[in-house]
């Protein structure tokens, strides 16, 4: 089943997987490389290498695959080999995130009981840790260009970002609540500010016209101003 | 010590069940059902030790790949300990396995199912206002949970003395991650020889 055209112009430079092997094996090696979580890697294997998809993409699959329950990159998986090949290609996608590391942990599992005292297996645990916290870091601030299309804009995205993470990293409010709180009313925001693009819930024909007016300058208390 | 079990067919139906339940409620990680798991498999049933339970996750961690493996893991323990433990032989190991697939497929059958289905959906009506909206509203949340992600991971220790220079490490990391093309699986081996030597 091919892939419906996904790519506006500037992502003209994307490729696409060949067969549902190369999905399975790209997928093992990239969930071979994670430790400590697998989102670093991802981005870097899928965005970068493999030119599979735009940090634009990325960012909103992976939004996707964080909301819907599941581990978030099982479900990024199971979305882009989808959105490939269809169910074969989904599971292609989620056999590669499975398998190889499932008997790799099992091994590891069986391993640790006989050396989970060392000391420098406990030091090197803790390196391995602090590196990860490095990786995940790096990725979000990659990933925080791909913000400057967003139709809210930068400024907008940007305080929300603030906002959202000193709610979960200082405050430790549940995710649930931050999806809830913080994400519904970013979601109605970007709904109002598509609201130029749309009539009736359809897309108007070729985007928006030149001659309309400025879009009102968003209200950052409320996100609830009246529409135009 | 790990606990003498006998576990029959209605038992491992219950182990299943209790992954397949939670399966639905793992939004945000399957991580964040921990705390459920504990209270079924170790205070309930003591079906698991408190540091069977802890070192599966630690483990899951630790190991490349999707950090939910540490459901496969309890799931192998538990089948160990059915089998008799690690003096239990081929009998154990085989139990073990079929614990660790029971696990699972009962955390992930439900997500999947409801994933997939709900993806394609969602692909197939990417030009609605409302799947626009949600995907443009949600980016910068996402992008944010990454950002406090890392901050947690990097501020989970424990041992002060020790603290800067982990911080200095996740701080050299970050930058280098981002401003480079550095393989990652050098920047983890370089953590875990530091971390072995005992200089961070």
């Amino acid at each position: 089943m091919p892939a419906p055209p996904i790519a506006p112009p500037d992502e003209a430079s994307l490729h696409t997987p060949s067969s549902l092997g190369d999905l399975f094996w790209s997928f093992s090696w990239l969930a071979l490389q994670g430790f400590g979580g697998v989102l670093a890697v991802v981005q870097r294997e899928l965005v970068e290498k493999k030119r599979w998809m735009t940090n634009a993409q990325f960012v909103e699959d992976w939004a996707v695959a964080q909301i819907l329950p599941g581990p978030n990159v099982v479900n990024l998986s199971l979305m882009f080999g989808g959105r490939q090949f269809g169910v074969p290609g989904a599971m292609a996608a989620l056999a590669g995130i499975l398998v190889l590391p499932t008997l790799g942990v099992l091994a590891l599992a069986v391993a640790f009981g006989a050396v989970a005292d060392l000391q420098g297996v406990q030091g090197a645990l803790r390196g391995m840790g602090a590196v990860a916290a490095g990786l995940v870091t790096a990725t979000g601030i990659k990933l925080m260009s791909a913000l400057k299309t967003s139709i809210m804009g930068m400024p907008l995205c940007l305080a929300i970002v603030a906002v959202t993470f000193v709610a979960v990293a200082f405050l430790r409010v549940p995710l649930v609540w931050v999806v809830l709180g913080l994400g519904v009313l970013s979601c109605l925001w970007a709904w109002r500010c598509l609201g130029a693009q749309y009539a009736n819930g359809r897309p108007v024909a070729a985007a928006a016209p030149a001659t309309a007016p400025a879009p009102a300058l968003p209200d950052p208390d409320s996100g609830q101003t009246p529409r135009t | 010590m790990a606990p003498a079990l006998t576990m029959d067919a209605v038992d491992w139906l219950h182990l299943f069940t209790h992954f397949l339940t939670l399966s639905l409620l793992a939004v945000g990680g399957a991580i964040t059902t921990a705390p459920d798991m504990h209270r079924f498999l170790v205070d309930q049933r003591h079906w698991l030790t408190d540091p069977q339970f802890s070192s599966s996750i630690a483990i899951a961690q630790a190991a490349p790949g999707p950090n939910v493996l540490f459901v496969g893991l309890m799931g192998w323990n538990v089948g160990l300990n059915a089998g008799g433990g690690l003096g239990g032989g081929v009998y154990a190991y085989a139990l073990a396995l079929m614990g660790a697939v029971i696990a699972m497929v009962g955390i992930l059958l439900p997500s999947t199912v409801v994933t997939y289905t709900a993806t394609r959906w969602a692909h197939r009506n990417r030009e609605l206002r409302g799947v626009r909206a949600f995907k443009a509203g949600m980016a910068p949340v996402v992008v944010a949970l990454m950002l406090a992600t890392g901050w947690l991971l990097a501020s989970a220790h424990r041992d002060t003395a020790r603290d800067w220079r982990l911080w200095l490490l996740t701080a050299a990391v970050t930058l280098i991650v981002w401003r480079t093309r550095v393989h990652l699986l050098w920047l983890i081996a370089v953590g875990a020889v530091l971390g072995a030597l005992g200089w961070v």
